[in-house]
């Protein structure tokens, strides 16, 4: 597969300089223009893959605005390494600094975003984050016990009344030492279903359903006339644990899992489910005390579905299908088969009408599998090589990336006839519509997120970075508008209009509703106070200097923590902080609030700290001496600002 | 030559969107009023007159003053002021970051301080008094975002700062 992807880009290489030419035609420029000082129409969050953030763009300008840390430390603001935030990357497993995050989710009010939160998952050890978009924070990252590969994740109901979590590589359940070799008979997947409260977002682990061992791939919730069900694509159903690269192609078909989670809902209110040990951690940001906390759980409700009838359904899907994506009016379903020279769309109605008239064809182990027939719609013909993902338009469209033969091809969702195809530079991936996954897209826009970059920036040694392009489909054609770089690895994005968001954000923090436990409510309150070799310091920031600015009687071996609440209160004028020889990160502190920096000096010497974000006039001079004295030696503790050996003496 | 015809058309279209003013598919994403606080400002007018009628540039036209002092409000005053200004502010004449705000309420009308306490950037860069304080001070006054409440109360604490009855 990788051998024949490399062909293909070598293959296009050689005849791609003619395909880009005529692609962009002479008024893409004025469509993407955004002058200086006027703002963008869209905001465009876009997954970070490996790099474990996730990164805000402005369209059609295609400028990067933000990037957010989610499950990735970030030393540039301190995020999981100051105090307050650190539990934020807890596990079972302690602090891990990083993740590989893969798709994205924007919540919805009936199938409508809302602008109110962002889900993001991490694949890796699997965890789901939501993120406020007052703040653009990550306010919240619950872990996944029970699964492992966490990639048919975050996505959504309609009314944001689950996030979902499905197991990519399958794992036995518990901590069972087994034989990989048993695989079939002790690795499960699971589809974990998170409910989101609706007024505080705040996520919980409502139930677990237990799958058999295979992987499973991306998912969507139904809409509409299939509000209840979540669409989950699989493959290895031939349940290969080594070369699964060949293992795992056998079969001509795996399946679509179609789960009814409102019956999944009922089962476990009903009390159908097992309570089962397993640990995992829940954490928290609180906006008062502006700090994180991280509880550890110890139990999980797990549904099984022989337990359960009537809740999950298989229906069979060519070729390890990837994307499993439902249009906006909620009654065709795509899976793309990424192996198959076709694209199958299913149909919500037949699927029922084939349950009620149990038009089955056999069971995979123990869940019905619907006979193939009985749920299509139809099958988009000769669509191109490797289907991967496909978004919507709201005029009857759909749109799937091609990864093999790198294009976007545009198709009738009434008839199945391609319409339009465009290339991709190079080796698309996935592909976003604003609102394309949502019951009204719009119409305007698609983003191919491209895996492969090879010649369109100016070159940067081996390492390159990946290309999106941005498309208008507005017209009957697509025409491409505009390349832009992206960071780290993009998989899914999602994107909404500027309005839903931009004029909620928070500027700054009320100074007055700091609740940290370690704020200082003015410079009069600075301080600093020994308890054994801990010593908290409470300091101050504003422009431009710091309170106290001059520390003495600390010794090497005290676990010294600086807490530092910015004074400001206007926008856009957060301090840094950072000190000399400190084995951690600085800090940015946004206006009205407090942030800790821990530091512990091992060597005895004088260390300069300073502010680190350029703030004023006076900005050069916003820094400070911190005296760190030999262990045992008789140096009193002694701090202040202003106060020199001149102006003591005076006194 | 591709090259340079698109970076023509950019060209182009930035002298068309410039002499328009405006371009329609932005109509929907304009910009609220423009924040000019960390922007170039017109030059620095001539230092001021010690003691000035001036009213400053704000909503405050005429404020009511009390007599005698209303204790409720320079208690709540002095609250502000050591949570939001001491950093800056000494309540001698002495000037730390800012002046001292001993006299000010000599130097300055009523109506001049409570506008240049909630409108800071406008007054910072259209009012000459303040714009020659910052030539003295070389630091923008940082907009607290004070209430009208908690401005009034500052006034009050200045007031009884100055020795007022």
């Amino acid at each position: 597969m990788l051998g024949l992807a490399v062909a293909t880009t070598a293959a296009m290489q050689s005849c791609k300089m003619k395909t880009a030419a005529t692609a962009v035609q002479g008024d893409a420029a004025t469509k993407t223009y955004v002058a200086p000082g006027k703002y963008d129409e869209i905001y465009n969050f876009v997954s970070g893959g490996f790099n474990g953030q996730v990164s805000v763009y402005g369209l059609p300008s295609g400028r990067l605005l933000k990037v957010i840390p989610v499950f990735a430390v970030n030393p540039e603001n301190g995020y999981g390494y100051s105090e307050e935030t650190k539990a934020m990357l807890n596990t079972t497993n302690g602090l891990i600094p990083w993740d590989d995050q893969h798709h994205l989710d924007l919540s919805q009010t009936n199938g409508e975003q809302d602008g109110r939160w962002l889900f993001a998952n991490a694949n890796n050890t699997p965890r789901v984050a939501r993120i406020d978009l007052t703040t653009f924070k990550t306010m919240e990252v619950l872990q996944i016990p029970n699964s492992a590969g966490n990639h048919s994740s975050p996505f959504i109901t309609e009314n944001t009344e689950y996030v979902v979590a499905g197991t990519r590589f399958s794992v036995p359940l518990g901590s069972e030492d087994v034989p990989i070799s048993s695989f079939k008979d002790n690795f499960h997947s699971t589809a974990s279903f998170i409910s989101v409260d609706k007024n505080t977002g705040k996520m919980d682990i409502a139930f677990q359903i237990v799958l058999p061992g295979m992987n499973l791939d991306l998912s969507h919730a139904g809409k509409g006339p299939s509000h209840d069900w979540f669409f989950f694509s699989s493959y290895n159903t031939e349940q290969a644990y080594t070369l699964l690269e060949v293992n795992a192609s056998q079969k001509d078909k795996d399946y679509i899992v179609a789960v009814n989670w409102k019956k999944a809902e009922e089962y476990a209110k009903a009390g159908k489910g097992k309570k089962v040990p397993a640990s995992y951690a829940h954490n928290t940001y609180d906006e008062h005390t502006q700090s994180a906390t991280s509880e550890i759980k110890n139990e999980v409700l797990l549904l099984d579905p022989k337990d359960c009838p009537d809740m999950i359904y298989m229906i069979p899907c060519p070729k390890s299908p990837h994307g499993c994506d439902i249009d906006p009016s909620g009654e065709y379903i795509v899976g793309s088969g990424k192996l198959a020279a076709l694209i199958p769309v299913f149909s919500f109605s037949k699927m029922t009408g084939a349950i009620a008239g149990k038009q089955f064809e056999g069971d995979f182990k123990g869940i019905p599998i619907i006979k193939y027939e009985a749920a299509l719609h139809g099958e988009v013909q000769k669509p191109g090589l490797g289907p991967l993902h496909t978004e919507f338009d709201g005029k009857g469209n759909a749109y799937t990336s091609m990864f093999l033969s790198s294009e976007v091809v545009k198709w009738s969702l009434k008839d199945l006839k391609v319409l339009d195809r465009v290339p991709t530079y190079y080796s698309v991936g996935h592909l976003m519509i604003p609102g394309g996954d949502t019951k009204k897209p719009g119409g305007k826009y698609l983003v191919a997120y491209n895996k492969i970059t090879k010649d369109r920036f100016l070159p940067t040694g081996p390492e390159l970075a990946q290309s999106a392009q941005l498309y208008d489909i507005s017209g009957d054609k697509m025409q491409l508008l505009l390349d832009f770089p992206t960071f780290g690895e993009p998989h899914y994005a999602q994107a909404c209009q500027a309005s839903l968001i931009k004029d909620k954000q928070v500027k700054f923090y009320d100074i007055n509703k700091n609740g940290h436990e370690y704020v200082t409510m003015g410079e009069k309150k600075a301080n600093v106070v020994r308890k054994g070799n801990r010593v908290d310091i409470y300091m101050t920031a504003i422009r431009s200097h710091l309170v106290p600015d001059n520390i003495e009687g600390v010794f090497v071996g005290d676990e010294v923590y600086f807490h530092v609440t910015n004074l400001e209160q206007d926008w856009d004028i957060p301090h840094g902080f950072a000190i000399k020889n400190n084995p951690n990160a600085e800090l940015l502190i946004m206006p009205g609030e407090t942030v800790t920096l821990k530091f512990t000096p091992d060597k005895q010497g004088i260390y300069p700290f300073y502010c680190t974000d350029f703030c004023s006039a006076l900005h050069q001079e916003m820094s400070g001496y911190l005296r760190v004295s030999p262990k045992g030696s008789n140096v009193p503790l002694k701090f202040g600002t202003g106060e020199t050996v001149t102006s003591v003496a005076a006194k | 030559m591709k090259q340079v015809s698109l970076l023509t058309a950019v060209a182009a279209t930035a002298l068309l969107l410039y002499s328009c003013g405006s371009t329609p598919q932005q109509a929907d994403t304009e910009k609220p009023a423009t924040d000019n606080s960390m922007a170039t400002t017109a030059p620095a007018a001539e230092a001021p007159a010690a003691a000035s009628d001036d009213k400053g540039k704000g909503k405050f036209t005429s404020v009511t003053l009390t007599d005698p002092l209303d204790q409720a409000m320079i208690t709540s005053g002095k609250s502000t002021y050591e949570v939001k200004c001491a950093a800056c502010h000494k309540l001698s004449a002495e000037k730390l970051v800012g002046p001292g705000w001993k006299g000010v309420t000599e130097r300055r009308k009523p109506e001049w301080i409570m506008n240049f306490i909630t409108n800071t950037d406008e007054m910072i860069d259209k009012d000459p008094a303040a714009q020659a304080m910052l030539e003295e001070c070389m630091v923008r006054m940082p907009n607290q975002h004070l209430t009208d409440d908690e401005a009034r109360h500052l006034l009050e604490y200045m007031r009884d700062n100055d020795g007022k009855k």
